[in-house]
Order: C-alpha cells, then sequence, then structure tokens
C-alpha cells in the first residue's frame, strides 16, 4: 500500500492541517463547498502552490513539489478546470506539448500511442482532430490522455463534471473506473452529491480548510455527508408554488445574433417570460446563455428578432410621466383608456385644463398593457421606457459590481442618476446597503468594505439584493448561485422564487440540472444558440433535457404564442 | 513504478520568500511606515554625503530647506511651483481614475502656452486689455482641451493606444512652440520674452505676481476634488475605470465618457499652460512647462488619484526639487549628486508603498543548507 500523506498549515485560509491519503487502485471523491479548500489542496499536490507547513510522501518517500513537472516526476498529473490547450494544434500534438524525455519529437508515434490509451480505457479521440473544432467533452479527454501520456498514476480532476451533460458524465465515469481497476487513483474534487455516491469508493469531506472526515461511500447518505459538508444539518428542499397569474410578460421573437467572428451564437430563439413563473434555461456553459440574456438587458447586437415588453399597465392611471398631454389626446381618440366605472374615455369638448386635471388626478385608467420593443435600446433607454428589468449578471465583479466599490457605491450603480443637479446622492444607496446587509444576512464589516473583500456569497447576495430592490418586472438571473455554499444557494433560490409569487417574470440560467427541475416551472434548452425545446419542470427528466442539451432531441412547443 | 526525480538539488529546493498581499494596514501603522521610510532615507543619504563628499550633512539637509523656505522670496517660489505641479497633477487624475493613461499633459499644457503666447503675440496692442484676458483663457484651455480630445476620440472609436498616442502628441506640441518661436523672435533667440508678449498679464494681487495663480490652482484641487468623489460624472469615470463591462451594464455610454474625460484633463493642462505664460513667466520656449507633465504622473499615482493628498506630495517633489538646486549651489557639487539625494529619497517613499500593500516572509532554512 502506497499512502500520499500530506499536512500543512496555512494561516490565512486555504488548508488547515490537512491529512489526507490516497491508495491506488480508487477513485477518492473531495467533497466540499466552494471555498473550501479543494482546489487549493490538490494544487499543492500538482506543484502550481507550495505547501506553507506539511510534508507529501508518494510510494512512503518524502516528496518536494515545487513545479507540475516535479509531480509529474512522481507521477502526479492534474486536470484543470480550465482547460490549457492550444487550439489551433491537433490532440496528439497538444498531448506531446512540453514533454522533454530527451526522444526525437514524432508525431506519428505520439499519435500511435494516444490511440493504445484510448484504446486502453475506452476514449473516444481522433489524435488529428484540431482542438477548436472539439466540444467541451473531447477537450476534456484530451487533458485526461495528455496526463495518462505522461505515465501519470495519480489523477486529479478538477471539478470535471461541470461542463459536461449527463449523457457526457456517464461517459467519464466509465473511463474513471476502468482506470481505477487498472490500479490508477482517481481524485475527483467536486461539490456534487449524487456524483460522489455514484462514481467514488471513499470520500475526503474538507470544510473551511480542514478536513473533516474520510468515509466509505458505502457507508455515506446524501444526508451524511451534506452535514459533514455544511457542518449543520439542513434541509434541502425548494417550496415551489404553483403559479398564479400568468401573462406573457416578456416575448422574445426569432432573436439572432452573430458575433465579430461571423459566428452565430443565437440562432433564431423564440421564447415567452411569464409573469408569475421561473423560466429555466439550461444548456451547455457556453451555448448562447449568455448572450441571450445580454441582448434582452441591451448589451447585445442582434441581427433580427424582437425582443417584446408587456409592461403591466391594465387598469393603471394614466400620467403625464411617461406620455405628453398630445399623446394622452391622441391615445384617447383611439380608444385605450376607460374611467374607473369602466366607460370609454371620450376627451371630445373637454378644456385642456380639464383634461389634464383628469388625468392628474388618476381618473383615466389604461385598456391593455402597453406593448413595446426593446430591441435596439440601450440598458439606459430600457430603463427610461419605464421597463424594470433586472439582471443578475454571471460575471458578478467583471459585469454587475465594482470589486473596489465599497457596498453603498455598488448600490449606486442603479441609482446615481437620481440625484440632484450634479451630485451623487449616497444616503438612499446607503440605507438600501444598510437594509440589503440585515434582510439578506450578508456578512460583511460594514457599507464601507469593498465588495471585493467579501465571500462569493456575500457578493451575490449583495447583487441580487441591489438587483431585486428595483421592485422588477423581469429579473434575468445568469449562474446566481455559482462559487455559492449550500445555504447561500438556498437563500438565492427561495429570493427567486418569492420574486415568482408576487409576480416577477423570472428568468434563471442554471447548470445544475436537479437544481433546474426543482426550483423552475418551465425549462427551456438551448444548444449552441438554437432552442431545443421548452419543457414543463414538474414532469420533465434529467435524460430528456440531457439530450436537448447536445441538440440530439428536440421537443415542439405546443403552448399558444401570443400574438 | 520507483522512477524518482534524481536530481536531489532540484527537490530540495524551496521558495526563499513568500509574498502575499495584506488586508489594510491600520492608518495609525501606515503613517508610521511611511515616517520610517522617509527616515531611513534620510540617515542613508547623510551617510552617502558624509563619505562621498566629506560635507557636514546637517548642513546639507539645512541647505534643501534653505532653497526652498529660507527667504520668503524663495518661499513663494516654491509654492508657486508646487502649485503648478499640483494643476497639471489634477488634470491628469481624472484620466488616470477612468484608467486612460494620458502621458501627454505635457504637450496639452504646451498647447496652452503655445496658443496664450501666440494670442499675446499677435492681439496685443492690438485690442484691449480687459478684451484680451478672456480671450486667453478661453482660447489657451480650448486648445489643451483639442489636445486632449484628439487622442480620447482615436481611443474611443477606433480603440488605438492612449499611451503612445498621447506621448506623440507631446513632440508635436514641442515643435509647434519651435516653430512659434522662429516666427516671433527673429534674432533666433530660444525665448520669447515678456518683451514681445507684453500684453494681456495677469494682474498682480497686494504686490505679488505668483498669488493669482496660486488662489487658482487651490481653488482647482478643491472643485476636482468634490468633482471627483461626489458628482455622477466622477462616479461615471471611476466605473469606467475599473470595468467597462459594468459601466456598459448599467447603461454609460463608455465613450462620451472617455471623451468628456479627457477634454476636461486637456483643458485643465491648458489652464496650466495659461498659467505659466500669462500669469507668471510673460514668456515662451520649448521647455516652458519643465517636465512637470511627467512628474504630474508620479504624483498623481503616489496620491493614489486623490487630489487632496497630491497637495502634499507636490510639495515633497517641488521641495526635493529645489532643496537639492541649492544644495547644489551652496557646497558647488555636481548637480548630479543632488539628483541622487532625491532619488534616494523617492524610492524610500515610493518602495514603502510595496510593504504596505505586501506582506514577507521568509522561508526557515532548516536542514535544508546542502543546496548551496
Amino acid at each position: 500500500m502506497r499512502n500520499i500523506t500530506k499536512k500543512f498549515g496555512e494561516k490565512v485560509v486555504a488548508n488547515k492541517n490537512v491529512n489526507l491519503d490516497v491508495k491506488y487502485g480508487e477513485i477518492l471523491a473531495l467533497l466540499g463547498e466552494n471555498g473550501s479548500g479543494k482546489t487549493t489542496l490538490m494544487n499543492m499536490l500538482s506543484g502550481i502552490y507550495h505547501p506553507d507547513e506539511g510534508e507529501i510522501f508518494v510510494n512512503g518517500e518524502h516528496a518536494t513539489i515545487n513545479s507540475p513537472n516535479d509531480a509529474f516526476g512522481y507521477k502526479i498529473g492534474m486536470i484543470h478546470q480550465h482547460f490549457k490547450l492550444v487550439d489551433i494544434f491537433t490532440a496528439a500534438e497538444n498531448i506531446v506539448l512540453g514533454i522533454n524525455d530527451g526522444e526525437k519529437y514524432d508525431i506519428k508515434d505520439a499519435a500511435a500511442k494516444v490511440s493504445v490509451i484510448s484504446e486502453k480505457y475506452g476514449f473516444d479521440i481522433k489524435p488529428a482532430k484540431k482542438i477548436y473544432n472539439m466540444s467541451v467533452s473531447e477537450k476534456q479527454t484530451v487533458e485526461i490522455i495528455k496526463v495518462l501520456y505522461r505515465g501519470a498514476d495519480i489523477l486529479i480532476l478538477d471539478e470535471p463534471t461541470a461542463v459536461l451533460t449527463p449523457q457526457e458524465t456517464e461517459k467519464l465515469f466509465a473511463v474513471l473506473r476502468r482506470m481505477r481497476d487498472d490500479g490508477k487513483s482517481v481524485i475527483i474534487i467536486t461539490h456534487k452529491l449524487n456524483e460522489v455516491l455514484e462514481v467514488s469508493d471513499r470520500v475526503a469531506i474538507l470544510r473551511k480548510g480542514e478536513h473533516i472526515a474520510t468515509v466509505n461511500t458505502s457507508d455515506a447518505t446524501e444526508a451524511s455527508l451534506t452535514e459533514m459538508m455544511v457542518g449543520k444539518k439542513v434541509t434541502l428542499n425548494i417550496d415551489r408554488s404553483e403559479p398564479v397569474n400568468v401573462t406573457p410578460r416578456l416575448v422574445v421573437r426569432n432573436i439572432s445574433e452573430t458575433n465579430q467572428d461571423g459566428v452565430r451564437i443565437l440562432k433564431d430563439v423564440s421564447f415567452t417570460a411569464n409573469a408569475g413563473e421561473i423560466l429555466g434555461i439550461a444548456g451547455i456553459a457556453g451555448s448562447g446563455q449568455r448572450e441571450l440574456l445580454e441582448s434582452i438587458a441591451g448589451l447585445g447586437r442582434l441581427n433580427s428578432g424582437e425582443i417584446i415588453y408587456h409592461r403591466p399597465k391594465k387598469d393603471l392611471p394614466v400620467s403625464f410621466f411617461h406620455k405628453t398631454y398630445a399623446q394622452v389626446v391622441r391615445m384617447a381618440k383611439e380608444g385605450k383608456f376607460h374611467y374607473e366605472d369602466g366607460t370609454p374615455v371620450n376627451f371630445d369638448g373637454m378644456s385642456r385644463v380639464r383634461i389634464r386635471k383628469l388625468v392628474n388626478d388618476g381618473k383615466i385608467l389604461f385598456n391593455e398593457d402597453e406593448i413595446m420593443n426593446l430591441r435596439d435600446h440601450t440598458p439606459l433607454e430600457i430603463r427610461e421606457l419605464g421597463v424594470r428589468l433586472s439582471f443578475v449578471p454571471e460575471d458578478r465583479l467583471g459585469m454587475g459590481l465594482v470589486g473596489s466599490m465599497d457596498l453603498t457605491d455598488n448600490m449606486m450603480l442603479r441609482s446615481y442618476r437620481h440625484g440632484k443637479w450634479v451630485f451623487v446622492d449616497r444616503d438612499n444607496p446607503k440605507q438600501l446597503a444598510e437594509k440589503i446587509v440585515s434582510d439578506l444576512d450578508v456578512v460583511t464589516p460594514g457599507v464601507g468594505t469593498p465588495v471585493r473583500r467579501l465571500s462569493g456569497g456575500n457578493v451575490q447576495k449583495v447583487l441580487v439584493g441591489r438587483e431585486i430592490s428595483a421592485a422588477p418586472k423581469v429579473l434575468m438571473a445568469a449562474y446566481p448561485v455559482r462559487g455559492l455554499d449550500i445555504n447561500s444557494s438556498y437563500t438565492i433560490y427561495n429570493l427567486l422564487n418569492r420574486q415568482k409569487e408576487i409576480g416577477t417574470a423570472v428568468i434563471f440560467v442554471g447548470e445544475d440540472l436537479d437544481v433546474l427541475l426543482g426550483l423552475c416551472d418551465r425549462i427551456m434548452v438551448i444548444s449552441s444558440g438554437e432552442i431545443t425545446g421548452i419543457v414543463d419542470a414538474r414532469t420533465a427528466t434529467k435524460e430528456e433535457i440531457g439530450l436537448m442539451m447536445t441538440g440530439r432531441k428536440r421537443v415542439v412547443e405546443n403552448e399558444q404564442t401570443t400574438e | 513504478m520507483s522512477k524518482q526525480p534524481n536530481n536531489s538539488t532540484a527537490r530540495e529546493r524551496e521558495p526563499l520568500v513568500v509574498l502575499s498581499k495584506r488586508d489594510t494596514v491600520p492608518l495609525g501603522r501606515a503613517i508610521l511606515v511611511r515616517a520610517a521610510a522617509i527616515a531611513i532615507a534620510v540617515i542613508i543619504c547623510g551617510l552617502l554625503t558624509l563619505l562621498v563628499t566629506k560635507n557636514n550633512p546637517v548642513k546639507v539637509f539645512a541647505a534643501f530647506f534653505y532653497g526652498t523656505f529660507g527667504t520668503s522670496q524663495l518661499a513663494w517660489v516654491t509654492i508657486h511651483n508646487v502649485a503648478l505641479l499640483l494643476c497639471v497633477s489634477l488634470a491628469v487624475t481624472p484620466a488616470f481614475r477612468m484608467r486612460f493613461w494620458n502621458i501627454g499633459a505635457e504637450g496639452q499644457a504646451l498647447a496652452g502656452c503655445f496658443t496664450c503666447a501666440a494670442l499675446m503675440f499677435y492681439l496685443g496692442g492690438k485690442i484691449p486689455d480687459a478684451l484680451l484676458v478672456p480671450v486667453l483663457v478661453i482660447s489657451s484651455i480650448a486648445a489643451g482641451a483639442v489636445w486632449g480630445l484628439i487622442p480620447a476620440v482615436f481611443k474611443a472609436v477606433w480603440n488605438t493606444n492612449e499611451t503612445l498616442f498621447t506621448l506623440m502628441m507631446n513632440y508635436i506640441a514641442i515643435q509647434m512652440v519651435e516653430f512659434f518661436l522662429k516666427v516671433a523672435d527673429k534674432s533666433g533667440s530660444n525665448t520669447v520674452g515678456p518683451d514681445l508678449l507684453s500684453h494681456g498679464w495677469f494682474p498682480e494681487l497686494f504686490g505679488n505676481k505668483y498669488l493669482l495663480n496660486i488662489i487658482i490652482v487651490f481653488v482647482l484641487t478643491a472643485l476636482i476634488y468634490v468633482y471627483l468623489y461626489y458628482t455622477k460624472h466622477g462616479y461615471e469615470i471611476s466605473v469606467v475605470g475599473e470595468s467597462e463591462n459594468t459601466a456598459r451594464y448599467i447603461g454609460i455610454n463608455v465613450k462620451n465618457v472617455i471623451i468628456r474625460t479627457m477634454i476636461l484633463s486637456g483643458a485643465i493642462c491648458g489652464l496650466c499652460g495659461l498659467l505659466l505664460v500669462a500669469g507668471s513667466s510673460h514668456s515662451i520656449d520649448s521647455n516652458l512647462v519643465k517636465g512637470r507633465g511627467f512628474t504630474a504622473i508620479m504624483v498623481s499615482w503616489i496620491s493614489k488619484f486623490n487630489p487632496i493628498i497630491m497637495v502634499p506630495v507636490s510639495l515633497l517633489i517641488v521641495f526635493l526639487e529645489r532643496g537639492a538646486g541649492q544644495v547644489t549651489v551652496s557646497f558647488g557639487l555636481n548637480s548630479s549628486f543632488s539628483e541622487i539625494l532625491t532619488g534616494i529619497i523617492l524610492f524610500f517613499i515610493i518602495g514603502c508603498e510595496f510593504f504596505l500593500n505586501y506582506r514577507l516572509r521568509f522561508r526557515s532554512r532548516e536542514g535544508k543548507k546542502e543546496g548551496k
């Protein structure tokens, strides 16, 4: 039995006195919430970082690992979450890249070796295929072979399933099992419990940088693992209410977008987001989800299509805030208004003063929702049109917030234009920041702390809190729980649910299909910029959605589109 | 299976120094560290003076102070120089806060000088001074603004590199001034002096020709401070500087902000040129701005783009510069020596920021000595 034992004590946060041993011929899952130090720990094993204290033993011998090359010397290889491949090279070229074994460079020989490895473990790969032609799962395969090619016996995979569909995950797990049976040790970093239970032999749990326990998977349950991960019992239920008063709020019709390289990223996308409903968007990362939300928010450049917003107006008083006197008179003539008792409005023969008074007193009501096209409007224009559209972007600190600014100034992003004259108003944003801190239990020294200093979950609470504070009619959230611990994630789910209950049209882009199925009312699946179907989240299965994510199955929408 | 790296020195090599970013340092400690840095710098300068020139270091430092504040005339010149340096620093700061690296303040100020001098030369005596002064004010500021606007438009529309662009614009401004010198003064002198630029001078307040300039700059400091920290424009500048994506996300027109801010930046440089020509020297040469456009970059950075902190920082820089000049004269030393002293002091002041931002830890080396 050959052990790796590793002890350290890093003062900051990452890892504290972690003892871990991995055996050959097993799959060890390293489980922990985001920020619990899983990746840091493994980076030290693979030579990216160096431990401050503690030692690593490989096969019972003391090892000093200062670089990935040292790590390969000990037959340790890591497959990172973000692939490190040269796009314009072939698979085989990428695999041999950087190998300095003193032998002559022979790509044919290398390709042959790659084929041998592929056959042995059941990989499906063409050595001559260029990386840029590959899917995410193929790229991952190249990364794994790259490590095996270097003779690694200890493989570390950092969140390998995050970018895969359920079917691809199955395939990966089959490969991992074959490697285990071949006597290799496989460490898989993850925070998904079902995967741990499915594939691993033992589970090591990290919490806040500390090693909590290592247990045999056969003795573990989802609940026991969660408890160890979080440190206390948590209930993992999303209360999904039945949607009420469902009316179309945002109707997207046939939008297409082409990026700067001329690649079409959105192809003829059409869907309806209803008020009082959560519409989930599922898809492999980078299938056009970001572009879709950004184009709705006014940040994209569409080639065609319409984004129709139904501004809730029915039975609301007309005001001069958004309409000029002339517009009001014209719309009255077109029969768009009624009085409180239901009789239609007719201004004929009325004086200007009288009409103004009727409007200002709120006596004139709209007959219908106002319908407007948001396409080709900037975010500012959209807001000036009175569209209450909130957007929690994927890139929190790079787009939704400014990392170096404090909470108050980040609240101001949405409201700074309301200040008097040329000056900004910091009082209201400050109050808002304080309210969000207390309502959402944001852990921060104060509202004057730069948001960059907050943990991922707290950053997200600040962002979501700000976006919800605008009382949105449409709330779009892209991966709002990415990187968040379990408790914070459920806080966010509950916030989205509450928005749905008060009649907001919520659009939720998610990556965890279990969450999408549990939280949403309908799920729209996007594959390479195309909508492959919209399904009922209460009846759909993961497998079905997985097939739609790869475009191998399509569901024709049978709901009525509002015309 | 048991193949291990055979290079034992490589195996035992561990990083010697570990760098890690610090959290905020308490204000008291930060001031203490900076004070200590200056103290160490002064001690090293003193030792160096003693060893190299055999002069009494205390006397050398006394000369520093004498050269800066020794007489009321010297003190006024010092404060005026502080004001001018501060003015250019204020000019580059809005652009820097936007992460627009305007290193063309020298040229923008010179464009202001050039316009001011040319108008004094051609319109002086032809129109009444009461009219000439406002014309000078508007034109000089506008000239600086145009000099800032050109690179901004190219940056906003075609995303050109603003650092190179603004740098090159400096040389154009210098050549324009050279050209004007040839045209205005046929004697071939490299300065056009007060005799040719005899109209449109700023009034002297209380008989002091520097006071008006100084007041203008200090009022400007307060205005820029308020502009950057308390206005919508200032807020937009910060957002664009931190993240253009965030700016787009909340609907800021990034192009407009870049252009608008560079107009402001250039305009303040133009104002500095005006103060130099019409406000104090009443003459022009191609080195009139004296590299302040570049020194200002340092002032702005050291002050972390805060206009209020720029006041003491400008004072420090001018103090070193003028003090060093006095040392050269009083002790008959080569001017390089006083520049070395200035360099040492600045090195420590800037260097201590590193220790305020990062923590160094040296690896314990127990039992690992065989490698070396």
